[in-house]
């Protein structure tokens, strides 16, 4: 379902991807894990279309996401890292925009909100302004959102970033069911190993920009001689706290750079 | 269409529920109608020009327009910030429509708006010279608001962030609205002024408007019509291409 060969990504002289490949079947679970600054947004925002490679090949679903955008688009939805809602809008609203701009027809469109919006305990809320949200209602609207039209392929940006236990409970039952029941391949990222351990069929870890282990959870505990996730990450990835020096994107940015060309 | 129609939709929807920035807006034209109408009514007058409230009002009516739906397209920035842009860019829809929505949205905003700014000129003491002459007024103005509406998306889609706000204020909004005509009249300009004025689509539009409303149109309504089509035709084109490119 997603094939990635040797993808490269260089904002001027900093690498933030550097020569990665990995494949995700259909149906699967894959996990992507790595310290801060390791590559992990700018791999999601290459395989949904938001940044060009520099180099490599992407294949989603066959197709090729630099040259065939929009059918790409159509196959997958994201939950995206940073907030992506309307504040100025209502959820039913925010919800209402995401499903015109996926073609969902109306009277799917308003079951599926009304149980998407149930399921999250957003329903009464539903007329309010997103931005009387607090943190975690809003990550929870972003995720229903997500979800509201059917993807083949959804990709998940830590989704549970600031989200109660219940939340996230309820956020990964689900998308078990749907990589389970509906063969939705997930693509996450996650700073949580439990999580990556309960629901990742498959798990990458990604450090300075290259993979350096994937296989199963178990697989890496073995590879590692660890006897936990967490253990097998850390001696995969050392134990120095990393910079959070933001994305290599804003940091070019912050060079008094008004005009993009 | 139907994304079309909601991002359309979006744009009202946001319009109407900024109360208190729809009674802000109101401000500025007020200032400029009752200051420099009442202000520099008296010397107008003794040039022989009639009354200046007169003939300030759609220059008044057309700033208010240019204002809004520039900062409309430029609303994109907003969205960049908030992320809502990602949202839409990542849907599988054409990006000509997300900008054609954006754009018709910003520009039917403005439009409202400037029909706000005629009743604040009405209240004011403009008079129109013949009400048969509305709906062309009424045309011009959302030919304004297509322009700049289109100009707006070019400008929000090229800047990364705020930081080129000031900028865009201070070297291309205001020279458009100075150098139009909206406050003097075009006549017996300097020659390099008269040149300036000339290239300012919004002189046009201006012009357009102060011949359907009072009758003292400066090129006739069918160069104005004529100029202001192509100028919305080439910046939505600009626009679009602008929009086409945008990479989060």
């Amino acid at each position: 379902m997603i094939e990635v060969r040797d993808l490269v990504k260089t904002y001027g002289d900093v690498t933030a991807v550097g020569g990665i490949s990995f494949n995700v079947a259909g149906g699967e679970i894959f996990a992507f894990l790595g310290p801060n600054g390791a590559g992990k947004t700018t791999t999601i925002q290459m395989l949904t279309t938001l940044v060009a490679p520099t180099s490599g090949t992407i294949l989603i679903d066959g197709l090729d996401p630099t040259t065939h955008a929009s059918e790409v688009r159509r196959r997958f939805g994201i939950v995206f890292q940073d907030p992506s809602l309307d504040g100025e809008l209502t959820a039913w609203e925010n919800m209402e925009i995401h499903g015109v701009l996926y073609h969902v027809p109306r009277r799917t469109r308003h079951e599926r909100i009304e149980r998407l919006l149930t399921l999250f305990q957003l329903w009464d809320r539903r007329d309010s302004f997103v931005k009387t949200f607090s943190g975690g209602m809003k990550r929870r609207l972003e995720i229903a959102r997500g979800l509201l039209h059917t993807p083949k392929i959804l990709f998940l940006d830590e989704p549970t970033l600031g989200l109660d236990p219940q939340s996230r409970n309820q956020l990964w039952s689900h998308v078990q069911q749907l990589s389970g029941s509906e063969q939705v391949t997930v693509f996450l990222t996650t700073h949580y190993m439990d999580e990556a351990e309960r629901v990742a069929g498959r798990i990458a870890i990604i450090d300075r920009g290259v993979i350096v282990a994937q296989g199963s959870a178990a697989e890496l505990r073995q590879q590692t001689n660890t006897e936990s996730l967490e253990q097998a990450f850390l001696a995969l990835t050392g134990t120095t706290i990393r910079d959070d020096q933001a994305d290599p994107a804003a940091q070019m940015r912050q060079f008094a750079k008004i005009w993009r060309r | 269409m139907a994304v079309i129609y909601i991002l359309w939709l979006r744009e009202l929807k946001r319009y109407s529920r900024s109360r208190a920035q729809i009674i802000a807006s109101v401000g500025q034209p007020l200032l400029y109608l009752l200051a420099l109408g009442f202000g520099l009514g008296p010397v107008f007058r003794q040039a022989g020009r009639g009354s200046y409230l007169q003939f300030v009002a759609p220059g008044v009516i057309g700033m208010s327009i240019l204002f809004t739906s520039i900062f409309s397209g430029m609303g994109l920035l907003w969205d960049r910030q908030f992320g809502f842009l990602k949202e839409t860019l990542v849907a599988p829809v054409p990006r000509l429509h997300i900008m054609i929505g954006k754009t018709l949205g910003g520009a039917t905003v403005a439009l409202l708006q400037g029909l706000l700014i005629v009743i604040v000129c009405l209240l004011a003491g403009f008079r129109p010279a013949h009400l048969s002459a509305l709906p062309l007024a009424f045309s011009f103005m959302a030919l304004i608001a297509v322009v700049f509406a289109g100009l707006g998306m070019v400008i929000g889609s090229s800047l990364q962030n705020m930081q080129g706000f000031q900028l865009i204020m201070n070297f291309l909004v205001l020279p458009i609205f100075f150098l139009s005509g909206a406050l003097y009249p075009l006549s017996n300009l300097p020659a390099a002024l008269a040149a300036v004025t000339r290239v300012d689509p919004l002189t046009y539009g201006i012009d357009g408007l102060r011949g359907a409303f009072i009758g003292a149109g400066h090129f006739g309504a069918a160069t104005d019509a004529i100029v202001l089509s192509v100028v919305a035709v080439l910046f939505l084109m600009l626009g679009a291409r602008a929009f086409s490119r945008i990479q989060i």
